[in-house]
């Protein structure tokens, strides 16, 4: 996974809340079985419509994507994370994020940015009145700017220090090889298994 | 200080704690299915990392295989592709799978819990925010990403954050004709979509304890809809009884010891929990949601809400975004709203005292003109019990269509799927904008009132319903 430390780039503003996964990326763009190619499903029931703001030629090569609240909620799906990635999207600002979607973010390298509402009403009209101010998004300082705003932002530690090393997931889990057989010692029998199956 | 379930369970799967870091979580079982683990699969080739515990993973397809026609091939490619891919995968990981038409083939959680996989005091994950259904036995169970599945079957562990816990207390007993899922949308529409986050919630109280281990799923299941990151409920003796002649059940000297085990799971009386929401359940009826998404919901007898209706200036925009995607118009009777399409079935209605429940409204009745119904069994062994008890005549009899085991309509990923403006009355768990086809309105209903809303065409509960005179079969 590759590192992240700062980016700059243009953002676009999405004046929604409650902006779920399926809305992201409905569920008939999820069969793919490898892991990119899926910026066309990104928020396709309304890239249909011309007035959407991804659609506007003034957005055109967005990083940064500043959602209303609640954004991410509903499904587990991972991919409305690739989704947003392979589009282009490094950073999502919101003033709540669905705690799988925060989790996802973080894991597939895309920075989920927590900031008050307050922030993002800011961020929405500094980006409307010219959308070609650049967002600096600062990992190490915790803070996001763009024009006259300037403002901290909220990322967990442990998610923070993962992606500003790159580091993956299942290499950091596997150091641990020892404890992981340790506990596995101490298992019930009673609990169980789906080998040899029974029916 | 006393503990609570969840806080039992969390820490009996602790492999590893260090202070700011998440815990390093045990899997006691990983399901999987074909759509969020094709990349994990991918990941752990790549990486050339072996599946860690096959024998603690168990496959099935489900969301977008067809429910009919079910021994062609798939005519879908991407569909077919994402089976053919799971099969493989399984076979070259080592994991068990059960394809269409075996039996155990189904709604990945209808099946954990009829092999008797899914237990009490288990930590249960799958790359499916449903998960929290398996929660029903007093198991910590939570959807994960597909990243969390590759690191699941390659590690058998998860590193998490601990999260806060929450009592949902139901006190008293619910009125005739109110089920689970009258409860679980009324809660919803209580606490909102975002009241649960960050928590595991514990459902208690008499109400609960009076529930069956069936209807238990249902309201466990629709813990994600209200933002939680999993649901609970104590084993007690229905949960021991309801598993104690599953395939995978523990026999012999280590039942014993499992039930013991199970027993001192419950929450104890001084332990405290981080935030208590209480509901009496004298106060429920029969609950249908009117927008998009399921915390906008309210009983059936009153008219579709206004965005007036709602102070804060979110829910009114949401309310006003609702009611134009749902082609709805504030004030209407939500008794008149004309459904041109009822779904039973899903992970949250799909089992088969809920077939039984519809089937008990069906009997001696007719799908009304203009209205069409799918009755979907969450898995091959439902469809066969509901066979042997004679409900699938009745819902053919009734002029209901009766399908092979699967998601369906749950969400638009197969053929079963609404036509833009087409609106349901849908036994599932989620009415977003599209979520079971483009342009769909979805109404989320219980197996009594959608069964009585076939009858009708218009959504109705039972009680609106003349009586018919049918002998009804046992069970029914
Ligand atoms: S029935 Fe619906 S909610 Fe349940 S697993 Fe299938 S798609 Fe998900």
């Amino acid at each position: 996974m590759e590192a992240f430390t700062q980016h700059i780039g243009t953002a676009a503003p999405l004046r929604r809340s409650n902006v779920d996964t399926d809305q992201i990326i409905p569920a008939v763009y999820l069969k793919r079985v490898t892991r990119t190619g899926f910026e066309d499903g990104l928020f396709a029931a309304w890239r249909n419509d011309p007035s959407f703001v991804l659609n506007q030629p003034e957005y055109d090569g967005v990083s940064v994507l500043v959602a209303g609240p609640d954004f991410g909620t509903g499904s587990s799906r991972e991919h409305a994370v690739w989704a947003l990635l392979d589009y282009g999207f490094r950073v999502v600002v919101s003033s709540r994020f669905g705690d799988i979607f925060r989790g996802n973010s973080g894991k597939a390298g895309l920075l989920a940015a927590l900031v008050t509402q307050d922030v993002v009403e800011q961020l929405w009209t500094t980006i409307e009145a010219d959308p070609g101010t650049k967002v600096t998004v600062d990992l190490e300082n915790k803070t996001i700017s763009a024009g006259d705003v300037s403002a901290p932002f909220e990322i967990d530690d442990y998610t923070r220090y993962r992606l500003l090393n790159g580091l993956d997931d299942v290499g950091i889990t596997l150091s641990h090889a020892d404890e992981i057989a340790a506990y596995e010692a101490t298992r019930p029998s009673f609990k169980p298994a789906t080998l040899p199956a029974k029916a | 200080m006393g503990r609570t379930l969840s806080e039992k369970v969390w820490d009996a799967h602790v492999v590893r704690h260090a202070d700011g870091e998440p815990d390093l979580l045990y899997i006691d079982l990983h399901l999987v299915h074909e759509v969020t683990s094709p990349q994990a699969f991918d990941g752990l080739r790549l990486a050339g990392r072996p599946v860690r515990r096959p024998d603690l993973t168990i496959a099935t397809e489900d969301h977008n295989v067809p429910t009919y026609d079910v021994d062609k091939p798939i005519a879908d490619p991407v569909s077919r592709t994402q089976v053919d891919t799971l099969r493989k995968n399984a076979e070259e990981f080592g994991i068990r799978i059960h394809t269409l038409g075996d039996p155990d083939q189904g709604v990945v959680h209808v099946i954990g819990p009829q092999l008797g996989l899914t237990q009490p005091g288990m930590t249960v994950v799958c790359g499916d925010s449903h998960t929290s259904t398996h929660g029903a036995f007093g198991a910590i169970a939570f959807g994960i990403g597909t990243s969390e599945v590759e690191h699941v079957l390659a590690t058998q562990t998860l590193m998490q954050a601990r999260p806060k816990t929450m009592a949902v207390t139901v006190d008293g007993v619910l009125p005739d004709g109110v089920s689970a899922k009258d409860l679980v949308l009324a809660l919803i529409a209580k606490v909102g979509t975002g009241g649960g986050q960050g928590y595991i919630v514990e459902y208690r109280g008499e109400a609960i304890r009076a529930l069956s281990m069936e209807a238990r799923m249902t309201i466990c299941n629709m813990s994600i809809e209200w933002g939680a990151k999993a649901g609970m409920i104590a084993p007690d003796e229905t949960t021991f009884a309801y598993l104690q002649d599953k395939p995978h059940a523990p026999q012999g000297v280590d039942w014993e010891a499992a039930v013991e085990y199970w027993k001192s799971l419950a929450t104890d009386e001084d332990a405290t929990f981080d935030r208590e929401v209480v509901l009496r359940a004298e106060d429920i009826a029969p609950f249908v949601t009117w927008g998009t998404n399921p915390g906008q919901g309210i009983p059936l007898s009153e008219n579709v809400p206004s965005p007036d209706d709602f102070d804060n200036e979110n829910d009114k925009v949401a309310a006003e975004r609702a009611l134009e995607y749902m082609g709805l118009t504030a004030g209407t009777p939500m008794r008149e709203i004309h459904v041109d399409t009822v779904f039973l079935g899903s992970c949250t209605n799909g089992r088969i005292e809920d077939l039984r429940a519809a089937a008990g409204v069906l009997a001696g009745r007719k799908v009304a003109e203009g209205t069409r119904m799918l009755v979907v069994p969450g898995s091959g062994r439902v469809r066969l019990q509901a066979e042997a008890e004679g409900l699938d005549r009745i819902f053919k009899d009734a002029g209901a269509e009766w399908r092979g085991a699967g998601c369906s309509m749950c969400l638009g990923m197969n053929p079963d799927q609404l036509a833009p403006g087409e609106r349901s009355a849908s036994t599932s768990n989620r009415n977003f904008e599209g979520r079971q086809g483009k342009g769909g309105r979805t109404h989320l209903v219980s197996p009594l009132v959608a069964a009585a809303t076939a009858v009708t065409g218009t959504l109705a509960a039972p009680a609106d319903l003349p009586p018919v005179d049918v002998a009804v079969p046992e069970n029914v």
